[in-house]
């Protein structure tokens, strides 16, 4: 198991030395120039633009620049924000946590709902359930995010008042962050009502970022279990006259898991991607928008900067379903 | 509830009863660069830092383009134009925060320190925040200021190497804010110069209490503020960058003010009992500019005729969705200076085709150009070009449209032998009209702002003078000239002033729309 592990761990450096070189590429092959950009219709005189172009190390060759990045990188320095001055790193950690609460309160929820949805399609097959469970997964996989949350701000926030519109909790509440998850902040900050409050602030969010891995997960569940109890030994199982709450809970879903957590691992980057507008239009304080924004102005130090987490995220969750792979089926650690 | 309420305020540090704390909550649309003006060009930071936070020795009066006093009482100009002295305010109090108390009030150090920092490369705080003083720079202060004095604690010289009016103006703007010299050198000592941008110190009606980073940000009244104080106890900006959901935010009571409302809503909210609408044209103007340097457009009656054939009031219908204004001149209603006797060029396009048959042209194809990005001043620019296309059309005009990438689009549209004609715009700086009809129009301006290429000495005589004069109604006279040699010449068409709405909660009281597009909530109460 560790072989395997440290195999996977091996595969890990290359795949971060391609994604600072792609980060650091993309954002320069991209039309538009950051200072002309940052100037906007008042412009600079030629020497001025110079002086910035030296200031900025735009003057030395692409591959020195890349050269000073990544041997950055390797220090751990991610540069500074072009446009706030401050170091990339710093700005990160203060939105990240935000996103993460976010995405796992999503997956928990698409999880929570999915594979059970999943499971109960599966095991009535054909049936209105399953027709029903299906074709809401189709719908809210095909649905725009855009479109989702703001209908649902206008029907549960606007009409009937039931949660807040955006924010991670009422403005009335200040307290310092110790953690930067406000679930676990608002419940150390001891002030009454904050976690309540927080809570509030993440339903519809999470709704909305867990909607397409939701439907991802029930459909990827249906047709793992699908698959599974067409098996022989479930065929045995139940000559043996096992319960089926037994069967298909046990035996069924245990050998379907393995799709579904691939599925669930690729979701991470689905969410960090939906969390993009999900965090525009919920006003959350999160990297997603962060990253737009500074493409836009073409940030280079936080574009790189923040791709090369994102990617690093993915990688490390990745890894972490290879090996959760090898935990649920002994088969995959010994090959 | 009530604990609540406490904690916050315990938290804000508020002076009077907790439970009676007022606050205003500003859903504001994005989230400031940071706190130090100077450092930046954006009006949302201006929106955190500059109006709140800080004061300048003259102030823009909220709701005008009128420079009053602010820090300083008084401003003097030497008869040569080349020295303006200073009388500063006595007994102006910084704020303070954990590691900061102020020992002293505000004095002419602080003036010397805000704008040495900028002027001066060998100043411990220029390379500050990555110190590129964008604004000092852009509007040409290094070369005009030659040297500042500190002639007496409360005394200060400023001298210019020309004489140029619109120096008032500048004084009052984003970047001449005054930060606290003592603030400075107490962070330079503890080693961290950078806090002056992010715990920012200043003299305004709000001090900084606590940024989360694209979520909120907290202000106390400052007790000690020179004027009377502010309404609120505490203001808070919600940043929300999606316009709908600011609408949705205001409409649930989340927020009492938002700007820049979806134009798709107005009317909407105008209908709104409990939402109040306030409007105001925008300091801005969206226009085509010619290639004045090229055939035919070197001709101003082809140009004339070009204008004529332009249905400017289907462009505000279709691409303003009603919330803009026909611009007949190149600087805004709102300023002064501005020629209401002028008349716009009638949209017509038969005496168009005649005029342009007249001149000899005939089968035209021409280029416009249009910008990929939204700006108030022309909210679409593709859609805005596809209608002056149809209309040219009909004169007998073939248009091609191009556009490229901002940053693309800005560089080339600049460039002398550049084939078409250009959608582009202008939002003012300080309310002078010197800095749209110098900047855009002015023959230095050729081969960067000027993107009609034109420099037409009739014109760039009038201005020269009006920069140069210190006499008010001189330069109003001058400026009025002006506008009436370019309405005859054409160098652009200029199509349209946005309409700013600021939809707020009945319950705000004495909110002014500010003309140089800032929002301001000194003066604001809410029930």
């Amino acid at each position: 198991m560790f072989g395997y592990f440290l195999t996977r761990l091996g595969m890990f450096i290359p795949t971060f030395l391609g994604v600072t070189l792609i980060s650091f590429m993309f954002i320069r092959v991209l039309p538009g120039d950051p200072i002309i950009v940052m100037a906007g219709e008042r412009g600079m005189t030629e020497e001025r633009y110079q002086e910035l172009v030296e200031k900025l190390g735009f003057d030395k060759p692409v591959l020195q620049q890349y050269w000073d990045y990544l041997t950055g990188v390797m220090q751990g320095d991610l540069g500074e924000s072009f446009v706030t001055k401050k170091p990339v790193w710093d700005e990160f950690f203060a939105l990240f946590p935000a996103t993460m609460e976010l995405s796992i309160c999503a997956m928990i929820f698409a999880v929570a709902l999915g594979l059970p949805a999943g499971v109960i399609a599966a095991v009535n097959r054909g049936k209105f359930f399953d027709r029903a469970l299906m074709s809401s997964a189709l719908v809210g996989y095909s649905m725009p995010i855009f479109w989702w949350a703001l209908l649902l701000i206008i029907v549960f926030s606007g009409n009937l008042g039931w949660t807040p519109v955006s924010g991670r909790i009422d403005l009335l509440y200040y307290f310092p962050d110790v953690t930067g998850f406000m679930l676990i902040d608002s419940l150390l900050s001891g002030q009454e009502g904050a976690f309540k409050s927080a809570v509030r602030h993440l339903i519809l969010p999470t709704i909305v970022l867990g909607t397409i891995p939701l439907a991802v997960i029930a459909r990827q569940t249906r047709s793992a279990m699908l698959e599974v109890l067409g098996e022989d030994y479930i065929r045995t199982a139940r000559a043996k006259g096992l319960s089926p709450s037994r069967i298909n809970g046990l035996h069924a879903l245990r050998n379907a898991l393995i799709p579904v957590i691939t599925v669930i691992g690729l979701s991470v980057g689905t969410l960090l991607a939906g969390a993009i507008l999900t965090e525009t239009i919920f006003s959350w304080p999160g990297i997603g928008k962060w990253m737009v924004d500074s493409i836009f102005r073409r940030d280079y130090p936080v574009v790189q900067g923040g791709l090369l987490m994102i990617a690093v995220i993915v990688m490390l969750v990745n890894l972490l379903v290879d090996v959760l792979y090898g935990v649920i089926n002994p088969k995959i650690r010994r090959r | 509830m009530k604990l609540k309420l406490m904690a916050a305020t315990a938290a804000i540090a508020l002076s009077g009863a907790a439970a009676q704390a007022n606050t205003l909550v500003y859903c504001s649309e994005g989230s400031p660069e940071g706190f130090d003006p100077a450092l930046f060009t954006a009006g949302t930071t201006f929106d955190a830092s500059s109006h709140p936070i800080y004061n300048r020795l003259l102030e823009f009066e909220t709701g005008t383009t009128n420079v009053i006093p602010g820090l300083a009482e008084s401003v003097e100009a030497s008869d040569d134009g080349l020295e303006y002295t200073f009388k500063l305010r006595q007994g102006v109090k910084f704020h303070s925060n954990d590691e900061f108390t102020p020992t002293r009030d505000f004095n002419a150090d602080d003036v010397i320190f805000s704008f040495m920092r900028q002027k001066d490369e060998g100043h411990p705080f220029n390379q500050v925040s990555g110190g590129t003083w964008e604004y000092f720079q852009g509007m040409g202060m290094p070369d005009l200021v030659e040297s500042i004095e500190k002639v007496d604690d409360y005394t200060v010289k400023f001298k210019l190497s020309k004489p140029e009016a619109p120096f008032v103006a500048n004084m009052a703007m984003d970047f001449a804010s005054i930060l606290s010299a003592e603030y400075a050198d107490a962070m330079m000592e503890a080693g961290t110069p950078e806090k002056l941008n992010t715990a920012p110190i200043g003299t305004g009606p709000f001090s900084f209490v606590a940024y989360q980073k694209d979520a909120v940000i907290r202000y106390a009244n400052n007790g000690d503020y020179w004027k009377a104080p502010a309404d609120v106890d505490n203001l808070i900006f919600a940043i929300t960058p999606d316009a709908s959901v600011r609408y949705q935010k205001l409409k649930a009571g989340e927020c009492h003010i938002m700007p820049y409302p979806n134009p798709a809503d107005i009317q909407a909210m105008q209908d709104d009992a409990d939402i109040n609408m306030l409007e105001q044209e925008g300091l801005n103007v969206g226009y085509l500019a010619y290639n004045t340097t090229m055939e035919p457009f070197d001709n101003p009656n082809v140009r004339k005729a070009l204008n004529m054939a332009i249905d400017k009031n289907a462009i505000i219908d279709v691409v303003f969705q009603g919330s803009g204004q026909v611009a007949k001149n190149p600087i805004p209603p709102t300023m002064w200076g501005y020629n209401d006797a002028i008349t716009d060029d009638a949209y017509d396009p038969e005496a168009a085709k005649a005029m342009l048959e007249a001149e000899g042209v005939t089968d035209l194809s021409m280029k416009v150009w249009a910008m990929p990005v939204q700006r108030p001043y022309n909210p679409n620019a593709r859609r805005m070009a596809e209608l002056i296309q149809a209309d040219f059309a009909k004169v007998g005009v073939d248009v091609e449209i191009v556009s490229y990438e901002w940053g693309e689009y800005l560089s080339r549209s600049k460039e002398l032998n550049r084939d078409g004609a250009v959608l582009l715009g202008w939002t003012g700086d300080n309310g002078d009209p010197d800095n749209f009809l110098a900047v855009l129009l002015g023959c230095d301006g050729r081969e960067a702002s000027n993107r009609a290429q034109w420099c037409h000495e009739p014109f760039e005589d009038l201005i020269l003078k009006a920069k140069q004069s210190t006499d008010q109604a001189e330069r109003t006279k001058l400026y009025e000239e002006a506008q009436v040699v370019f309405k005859e010449q054409a160098p652009w068409a200029t199509i349209a002033h946005s309409v700013v709405y600021m939809p707020m909660s009945n319950k705000v009281q004495g909110y002014k729309v500010h003309p140089l597009g800032g929002h301001i909530f000194y003066g604001v109460s809410v029930e």
